[in-house]
């Protein structure tokens, strides 16, 4: 009864900020209703007993993929007007490829038919001493192995080829670098000069701050 | 468990509730009295006095502050966006609280034992820089924008060796369940074999936390308050609430992980005769007083020293010491097979 209740809340939730996303005007409201989306389909995988996707979900696209979004919608200076020029001129071509979008639609679903053996798969029992988490890491592990590590590889080349397209070799702003302050010495960094008096700072060119120090001096 | 009435659904929800209430009240009075305990302990570190004044040793400061921050003028700003503005506060606050009905004060006594509780603790506490960076844009200010982009580079990047290091406890429990977490260090806490890890921990968490020495999304000298400087009066006082909350959870995750939740630190009758929650509480507060040690010890980071040590010396050491954990154990055999 509960469950029910909260299936259909978080459903129609679901659906609702879904069509948010797309008819918001202002694309912060979009990533954020994007981000509600997400949210509620993963209250439904733990309506379904999914809590291991569920908590996935969130952790990984909300958690991380909507904040970047977010990062980056937020820095662009989006000009409305500048959005809405086109509109007409647009209109009867955009409306032409939803049309046949439609359609193609709309004929597939007609034609449907479910494989015979489909409802065999759907007969297999959730094994009952293995939480869902196990159950996953069990297969995933062992049987789809070598998918899950293509996977990877994919993930790899891709962050490798992001990296590759924003890299820049700055040598422009100072850097720090931690190791050489470290090892740096009293001796190297000051140089103590007895001045006569009289004569000022003139005489310490660049060449006398670089010499080597004086070693009584130095300490 | 339950029977009669609480056994049905409507009697289970009325449970919970209760259940909420009896956490949440004292959770909040904690985080009142975490402000108090965090100007005193600043106050003696530099030779002051702190708040004396407000009943005997300045004990009801924390309501006097809190009556005042009820009664001054919520002011939004103009240009502002305005239902984002104040849902942020509430996002912050809220992220910090629901956290807490996974977390398991004595043995089974957790609102809900999940079992990917740690999962679940870990995408709560993922969610927290919504709060900020929602703060920071709908408050149409510059400053605020400035520490609302800090605190999301700084929040995510953390959070990954967060991540890592959760990973190589798990590794060593077999389970996502926090219940199992604690029960797994009956015999040896894991802050023994795996204390670089509780290092990292820590320190990663005073940066998801946006504490000393890494609140440079508030960078009063910088951007003089950072994403809140547009706040006052209650919206104000939820994103200070829900720093300190979430420095207690913090803490909770760290005594959970590494510190032997609920268990006797010294296993002999005297000690063993002590509840659970008690030393729950006790360990809780010791984290929390190395937060507010740390505050007052030392300085800011610079931003490139914050990226550095997150990216160049947290994520490899953390990745290091979880493939060396998984080896040792299975090397040994050692391995738990939940």
């Amino acid at each position: 009864m509960i469950a029910a209740i909260a299936f259909y809340a978080f459903a129609a939730i679901l659906l609702a900020s879904a069509c948010m996303v797309i008819t918001a005007r202002n694309p912060v409201h979009s990533v954020l209703f994007l981000i509600l989306a997400f949210i509620n389909a993963a209250a439904l995988f733990v309506l379904a007993g999914a809590e291991f996707l569920a908590m996935v979900l969130v952790i990984v696209y909300v958690g991380a993929v909507a904040v970047l979004f977010l990062f980056v919608v937020m820095m662009l200076d989006v000009d409305f007007a500048a959005l809405r020029e086109g509109f007409q001129r647009y209109a009867p071509l955009g409306l032409t490829i939803g049309f046949i979008l439609m359609v193609e639609i709309g004929l597939t679903a007609v034609n449907w038919t479910i494989a015979p053996a489909a409802h065999l798969a759907v007969l297999v029992p959730t094994p009952e001493h293995l939480t869902n988490t196990n159950a996953l890491g069990n297969l995933i592990y062992t049987r789809y192995m070598f998918a899950f590590e293509l996977v990877a590889l994919l993930l790899l080349v891709a962050m490798v080829g992001a990296i590759v397209l924003t890299h820049t070799d700055r040598r422009g702003p100072r850097r720090q670098n931690i190791n050489s302050q470290h090892d740096r010495t009293i001796a190297q960094t000051l140089t103590m000069v007895n001045m006569k008096l009289g004569d000022g700072s003139r005489q310490i060119t660049p060449a006398a701050r670089n010499a080597e120090p004086d070693k009584e001096t130095a300490r | 468990m339950a029977t009669g009435f609480f056994a049905t659904d409507f009697g289970i929800l009325i449970l919970t509730l209760l259940k909420a209430l009896a956490l949440i009240v004292p959770l909040l009075i904690g985080v009142a009295y975490l402000t108090y305990a965090e100007r005193k302990v600043l106050a003696a570190v530099q030779l002051r006095r702190g708040p004396n004044v407000t009943g005997p040793f300045g004990l009801w400061q924390p309501f006097a502050d809190a009556i005042k921050m009820l009664f001054k003028e919520t002011i939004i700003p103009d240009g502002s966006n305005r239902y984002l503005f104040l849902f942020a506060p509430v996002i912050t606050f809220g992220l910090a609280i629901i956290a807490w009905a996974v977390i398991p004060v004595n043995d089974h006594w957790a609102i809900a034992n999940i079992n990917v509780g740690m999962l679940y603790l870990f995408a709560i506490s993922s969610l927290g820089v919504y709060g900020v960076i929602i703060a920071g844009w709908a408050s149409n200010s510059k400053f605020a924008f400035l520490g609302a982009m800090r605190s999301a580079a700084q929040m995510v990047s953390y959070e990954v060796s967060i991540g890592l290091v959760i990973l190589s406890v798990l590794v060593c429990t077999g389970s996502l369940n926090l219940n199992a977490i604690v029960l797994a260090q009956r015999n040896i806490w894991f802050a023994i074999p795996l204390l670089p890890m509780l290092v990292v921990f820590f320190i990663s968490g005073l940066a998801e936390t946006n504490r000393a020495p890494f609140d440079l999304p508030e960078g009063e000298s910088e951007i003089v308050a950072g994403f809140f400087v547009e706040y006052s009066a209650m919206s104000f006082a939820l994103f200070f609430l829900g720093e300190y909350a979430n420095m207690i959870l913090m803490s909770g995750m760290t005594t959970i992980l590494f510190l032997g939740g609920w268990l006797s630190p010294i296993p002999f009758i005297p000690f063993t005769w002590v509840p659970g929650p008690i030393w729950f509480i006790l360990k809780v507060a010791v984290c929390l007083f190395v937060f507010l040690w740390v505050r007052a010890t030392l300085p800011r980071f610079r931003y490139d020293q914050l990226m550095q040590l997150g990216w160049k010396v947290f994520l490899p050491l953390s990745l290091g010491w979880l493939v060396l954990t998984a080896s040792a154990l299975e090397i040994f055999g050692w391995l738990p097979h939940a």
